[in-house]
């Protein structure tokens, strides 16, 4: 058998390695981590025939070129990119949800994550990673997960220890849907905010910051007023958890957070708006809107339901 | 005991245990993570223990927050009496070199230098809770004449291994990191391995820590 791999000419902004993240160890400091938008993950493996679990690229804004060498091997790339294909100088627009066969030498040109921020190419076979707790998810800021914890770089190589057998086309039609209201339920410190904080955080507009990356999206907008204590005993994080430090502007925590934090909660997204909150670009407005827990836990079904609907289609 | 069980958003579950950071609830604390750990309960895939609150966090495509309250709240826990807590000694160099602040804790707590390392190496250490970054061990109590504020403006890298103080607690970076903790010396044992597999920490919440000053030439040999 020969040797399949890809080299890395460019590497892109934020390229990773992303599975479905670690569980069971936030009581020892190593968040979550995995795929920032689960269901495109989840397409992006079902797509290539492989186990939902897999290892996938996850990039962001701008995303690697690629140059295939070895037999064949089919590819797919989920979010809302604009990426070309180059087969025999011949080059081609790609179409997200679709798989390609590329052939020794082709190449796969990831130009942009368009007006979202992250994207997901997945190969009909596994990538040759040494695994981290069971998982290969890189976490660049604490150097945890495959290659070194660290992002892929320029000239690199990813060598593929195994291709699917049955290779055959496939193709679905999603379009991934747009959020401007997050859904949240109160934190546990919601009673920290003057009545005009609190005020100011459901009805007014905040802008999502450039300082935004896997770990936290930070927010612009009103100073949420506190009126309590800008600190509180450090006690545990989770993704979608929404503290307000001092300078009063809220930080979202996403998959790579600190474990542990000493900030006010004001607020939690519901799991449901997960996926689509993370792929809120940089300069975007969103707003957030009050629910309660019976009807996030009642939403996420029915998004669960719809990404089990998904799957099953291909 | 739990005072007070709260959702933290749709997947996870506030175990509030009291507002006071003392020995006594956090070893409550403890004792419930390490009794919900034990049992496996499906669902569950994280557990966070702090000084008063453990986090308890689930898979909301498997369970949901009535589900694990119930669960939680006829959990047995007096059962769950044993316990695996260590007792740890950890080799600490104070150097110039090694202890960037002394001269700001020197200044701050109004004590020598001298007297200041004879209060941090005869204390004995509980550990609170291990995180923030990975491994990271909170251990407390420091006595009233140790306790200083952070720095006021925190230093962008911490070396590795920097033994820090800040309020009544002790820190060990365990990797480099940003951080504004009042730096007392540097360990040059392995307090987080990465590499290994199982239990890659070496400190756990409820382990006993003391601190054992070494010279700088023991902590040149110590990795050899």
């Amino acid at each position: 058998m020969s040797k399949n791999y890809f080299e890395i000419i460019r590497a892109g902004v934020n390229t990773t390695f992303q599975d479905k993240g670690r569980n069971n160890l936030y009581h020892i400091g190593i968040p979550f981590s995995g795929a920032m938008d689960n269901r495109n993950y989840l397409l992006a493996n079902k797509l290539v025939g492989n186990k939902l679990d897999l290892p996938v690229i996850e990039f962001a804004y701008q995303g690697p070129l690629l140059k295939f060498y070895g037999d064949k091997i089919n590819i797919v790339i989920t979010g809302d990119v604009v990426f070309k294909i180059k087969q025999n100088d011949k080059e081609i627009d790609g179409n997200c949800y679709e798989t390609y066969e590329l052939k020794d030498k082709d190449e796969i040109n990831i130009l942009s994550t368009n007006k979202s921020v992250y994207g997901y190419l997945a190969i009909s076979g596994k990538f040759d990673l040494k695994l981290q707790w069971g998982s290969c998810s890189i976490n660049t800021k604490a150097n945890i997960g495959s290659n070194d914890g660290k992002k892929l770089a320029n000239e690199q190589i990813i060598n593929i220890s195994g291709i699917n057998e049955n290779i055959n086309k496939k193709k679905i039609n999603y379009q991934n849907s747009k959020i401007e209201n997050i859904r949240v339920m109160k934190g546990t410190n919601f009673d920290y905010f003057s009545d005009e904080g609190k005020k100011d955080f459901l009805e007014k507009e905040f802008t999502v910051s450039k300082l935004s990356d896997r770990m936290g999206m930070r927010l612009e907008g009103p100073e949420i007023e506190n009126i309590v204590n800008t600190n509180i005993k450090s006690e545990g994080l989770l993704k979608g958890v929404i503290q307000v430090p001092a300078d009063g502007n809220p930080i979202i925590m996403l998959s790579d957070h600190g474990t542990i934090g000493g900030y006010p909660k004001i607020a939690v997204v519901a799991s449901v708006d997960y996926d689509r909150l993370v792929q809120i670009s940089p300069g975007s407005k969103i707003k957030f809107k009050e629910i309660e827990l019976s009807d996030a836990e009642t939403l996420f079904k029915l998004y669960e339901m719809e990404t089990q609907n998904l799957l099953s289609q291909i | 005991m739990i005072k007070n069980i709260l959702n933290l958003g749709d997947a996870a579950l506030y175990c509030d245990f009291g507002s006071d950071v003392n020995k006594k609830i956090n070893s409550e604390v403890i004792k419930y993570f390490n009794t919900i750990k034990e049992q496996n309960i499906t669902g569950i895939n994280n557990l966070t223990p702090s000084y008063n609150k453990l986090i308890i966090s689930y898979d909301l495509k498997v369970t949901n927050y009535k589900e694990i309250k119930d669960k939680i709240e006829k959990l047995n826990v007096a059962e769950a009496l044993k316990t695996n807590n260590k007792k740890i000694e950890i080799p600490v160099c104070c150097d110039p070199s090694f202890s960037l602040d002394m001269e700001r804790l020197e200044n701050k707590l109004n004590l020598t230098k001298e007297k200041i390392l004879e209060n941090f190496f005869n204390k004995e250490f509980f550990c609170y809770m291990t995180g923030f970054i990975a491994g990271m061990p909170f251990l407390g109590d420091l006595d009233e004449n140790m306790r200083v504020q952070r720095l006021e403006t925190p230093r962008v890298k911490v070396p590795k291994g920097s033994v820090g103080i800040t309020e009544q607690f002790a820190d060990i970076y365990t990797f480099e990191s940003p951080g504004g903790w009042n730096i007392i010396g540097n360990t040059p044992l392995e307090v987080f391995d990465s590499s290994k597999e199982i239990d890659p920490n070496l400190i756990n919440p409820g382990d006993t820590i003391k601190f054992k000053q070494i010279s700088l030439e023991e902590y040149k040999n110590y990795n050899e």
